[in-house]
């Protein structure tokens, strides 16, 4: 993995390593290589997983051995290039971890995972095709083309119990038998990337970081299924995907491994991308069809499934980018060996995002049949801060939320499902004393209620029902009766929605209900929210003792609630106060405190 | 890193001009399904969907304005009217919510009067929310244009409003 003899400087290069400002971290590293000081060339990469330390920058020497940097600022990059090549010195407070020693610094985030969909991420330029084939890239889908047969593919996909990734869990291999054997010779394949769920990124950084890998996973899977067209419908908020699955597809026609004749078979396959343009209801697999077909994104109901009538009409079979992702090293490997890992029922691994109020949030693939509690803790580090750990809600606005007696639950679609949340696409959103469950279960709602299309009643009222409810008692109007009445709407709306849209609404309703009762009865009977966090039930007070009477509180007050002597202790009218918060964010002696 | 300081003006093509849409009606002719990306063509060219240009692409492309118009407002992406010069885009994902979304929310109501969908009487600024941009770790996170603001607190968001404020003469 290294050119020339010199150290590979490998900078992560995804969204979330932009975002915290690897573009300037670049053009430092750039402009101290162009001194020609130190023996090392710079290259790019997608997510490596550790996005709390952006930017990061991965040192890789001739031999295979490595140390990775974070937290990167362009200042820093002079010394630390001084300091590694110069002194030879390790810069020990920025390092994230090393090869030659695991146990040192953050090493067990890595080594408590096993990745499969990830394994390219972080390690290859995703806009170098030389890169990906470097790896065996393209390998898997030649030798589907060239040696087997399309029902020999399904078969070794059905072997390895892969299930859909986007949340749902159906058999992938069964799904491609359906639309193999569908009537017509015009079939389609659809690449969902419509990643919708609020804290979700998984399928994005699979995207930035091995688009080629989904577009290998799509050729095997067209030509399995029998389509020569597919499409990847991707959110237009992934810009950085977009681009590089653009560049992917474009080295795949200069290559002929996409269009006419590919890899030298009698097989053709094309792909276009089409971006979406906001609308939560398009991941649900009809109501893309009619996105992609120019219309509005409404589902209809099923029968006619996609597999027999679905893009234009015609057999459609419709997978998510992790699924995709995972085909490749299936073929390559083999169904068997791919079954090897995970449960009985839920094969292989799994990809989550980490965020919230977790220590390390980032991008984690981990086998199926890890508990809840090792994910958060052993990979994610545990809470933020050192907090007690409160809930972790998971499948974000279809899922639920977990206490911590569940957290020795499993990572398999049957057991989280009994617990009445949902796998889910990928998204854990770690929650602590500091997360109002009844405010979290509002925001959910809200989401579904705004994103709801509209198409059928249960969905459209219900929703703006429940979340009525909801805002209510979190305005602290809520009436005992609440409580009942939110469940009995909610198992109506399950039972009658057209789609799983508002089919699983609810969900974090119900599982806020049953496993955070006692929230919901503090807000409504005793007119608290322990939290603090719904504004109508705290009231913000300034701690006499603390307060330096430094007036940033008074200046920053948009009601001038606020009052007191320079230097003297300030004092909050509750009369006049919004509870907006923003003083309790401004004093710098943390003396305003909510209750 | 971002964008430079270019006005609206600059950037747009002025609503009364029927030029860019018909270079890009030009380049779907005979595509099916091709209203959604002629639409973020025309987005990207105009800034917003005036009626006007709605009218004209209905026209030109073989469709019924309500066929176009109901694509226009069923997406979030589209909007009907146009915006500032800057674009603050406050994101509403989980991770940001609870890492007090809304408290950003506040402050930018707070220095600038204005809130979802709304744009500042000088035009200097619209600010929307938006659900997840998936850089969760950075949370609460803010983007202007096309800079990523994270880890914001209230207290930063006034800092990093007065880089693109220049002289537009808002309350201090």
């Amino acid at each position: 993995m290294s050119g020339n003899g010199k150290t590979k400087l490998v900078l992560g290069y995804g969204t979330c390593g932009i975002a915290a400002g690897a573009t300037a971290v670049k053009e430092a590293l750039e402009e101290e290589l162009a001194t020609g000081k130190y023996p090392a060339v710079l290259d790019i990469a997608g997510c490596m997983g550790f996005c709390y330390r952006e930017p990061i920058v991965e040192f890789v020497e001739t031999d295979g051995s490595s140390i990775v940097y974070g937290d990167l600022t362009p200042k820093k990059v002079p010394e630390l290039l001084e300091a590694y090549f110069i002194e030879k010195k390790i810069v020990e407070d920025m390092v994230v971890c090393r090869s030659d020693d695991p146990s040192f610094g953050e090493g067990d985030f890595t080594e408590n995972q096993h990745r499969i969909v990830l394994r390219h991420c972080g390690n290859i330029n995703p806009e170098s095709m030389d890169e990906y084939i470097s790896t065996g890239g393209y390998e898997a889908a030649r030798k589907a083309l060239s040696y087997m047969t399309p029902e020999e593919v399904i078969d070794e996909v059905g072997k390895s119990g892969l299930r859909g990734r986007g949340g749902a869990g159906f058999p992938t291999g069964t799904k491609w038998g359906f639309a193999r054997k569908a009537k017509g010779e015009e079939k389609y394949l659809i690449c969902n990337a419509d990643e919708g769920d609020p804290g979700a990124f998984m399928d994005r950084s699979v995207l930035e970081g091995d688009p080629h890998a989904v577009i290998e996973g799509m050729i095997i899977a067209g030509y399995a299924i029998g389509a020569k067209n597919g499409y990847i419908y991707c959110r237009a908020e992934y810009p950085l995907a977009l681009d590089r699955l653009e560049k992917a597809i474009e080295d795949c026609h200069g290559k002929g491994f996409l269009g006419k004749s590919i890899f030298g078979t009698e097989w053709d396959f094309e792909i276009k991308i089409k971006k979406g343009a906001g609308a939560f209801v398009c991941g649900e697999e009809t109501a893309m069809i009619a996105s992609i077909e120019g219309k509005r994104g409404m589902p209809r109901p099923r029968p006619p499934f996609p597999a027999n009538e679905g893009l234009w009409g015609k057999p459609t079979n419709i997978n998510n980018v992790e699924t995709l992702a995972n085909i490749p090293w299936i073929v390559e490997n083999g169904g068997e060996k791919y079954a090897e890992v995970g449960t009985e029922k839920s094969k292989g691994t799994k990809v989550f995002c980490l965020a919230g109020k977790v220590s390390r949030c980032g991008l984690a693939e981990v086998p199926m049949g890890y508990t809840l509690r090792q994910v958060i803790f052993d990979v994610g580090g545990g809470v933020l801060e050192g907090r007690d750990f409160k809930a972790v809600q998971m499948g974000g606005p279809s899922g639920g939320c977990l206490p911590d007696e569940l957290l020795d639950t499993i990572v398999d679609y049957e057991a989280i499902t009994a617990t009445g949340a949902i796998m889910g696409s990928g998204g854990m959103i770690v929650a602590d004393s500091t997360t109002c469950m009844v405010d979290l279960a509002r925001y959910f709602l809200a989401f579904t209620q705004a994103e709801s299309c509209g198409k059928c009643v249960p969905c459209r009222l219900g929703t703006k029902r429940m979340l009525e409810i909801l805002t209510r008692i979190c305005e602290g109007k809520g009436k005992p009766e609440d409580m009942e009445n939110l469940e009995t709407l909610a198992a109506d709306i399950k039972d009658s929605s057209l789609c799983a849209l508002g089919g699983t609404a609810p969900n974090p309703v119900l599982t806020t209900l049953k496993y955070f009762r006692n929230e919901y009865e503090d807000h409504i009977l005793r007119g608290k929210c322990t939290a603090g966090v719904c504004p109508a039930l705290i009231t913000l007070y300034i701690d006499a003792d603390t307060c330096t009477g430094c007036g940033a509180c008074a200046k920053v007050c948009p009601v001038e609630a606020i009052s007191g002597e320079k230097k003297e202790p300030h004092e909050i009218d509750p009369e006049l106060c919004i509870r907006c918060k923003l003083c309790l964010s401004r004093c710098p002696e943390e003396a305003i405190y909510a209750e | 890193m971002g964008e430079k300081a270019s006005t609206v003006k600059e950037r747009y093509a002025d609503a009364e001009d029927l030029g860019p849409l018909e270079e890009i009606l030009e380049e779907y002719v005979g595509e099916k399904g091709s209203l959604i990306p002629l639409l973020q063509d025309v987005q990207d060219a105009y800034g917003y969907l005036d009626e006007g240009i709605m009218r004209a692409l209905a026209r030109g492309a073989g469709y019924q304005l309500s066929q176009v118009y109901g694509v226009a407002t069923f997406y979030t992406q589209f909007r009907l009217e146009p915006i500032g010069e800057h674009l603050i885009k406050v994101c509403h994902g989980t991770a940001c919510h609870v890492a007090g979304a809304d408290l950003i929310d506040e402050e930018i109501a707070n220095i600038l009067k204005i809130r979802d969908g709304e744009t500042t009487t000088d035009r200097k600024f619209t600010m929307e929310t938006v659900m997840c941009v998936g850089a969760c770790s950075l949370s609460p996170i803010m983007i202007v244009d096309s800079d990523t603001h994270g880890k914001l607190k209230p207290t930063s968001v006034r800092k990093v409003l007065k880089k693109y404020r220049g002289d537009s003469g808002e309350k201090e």
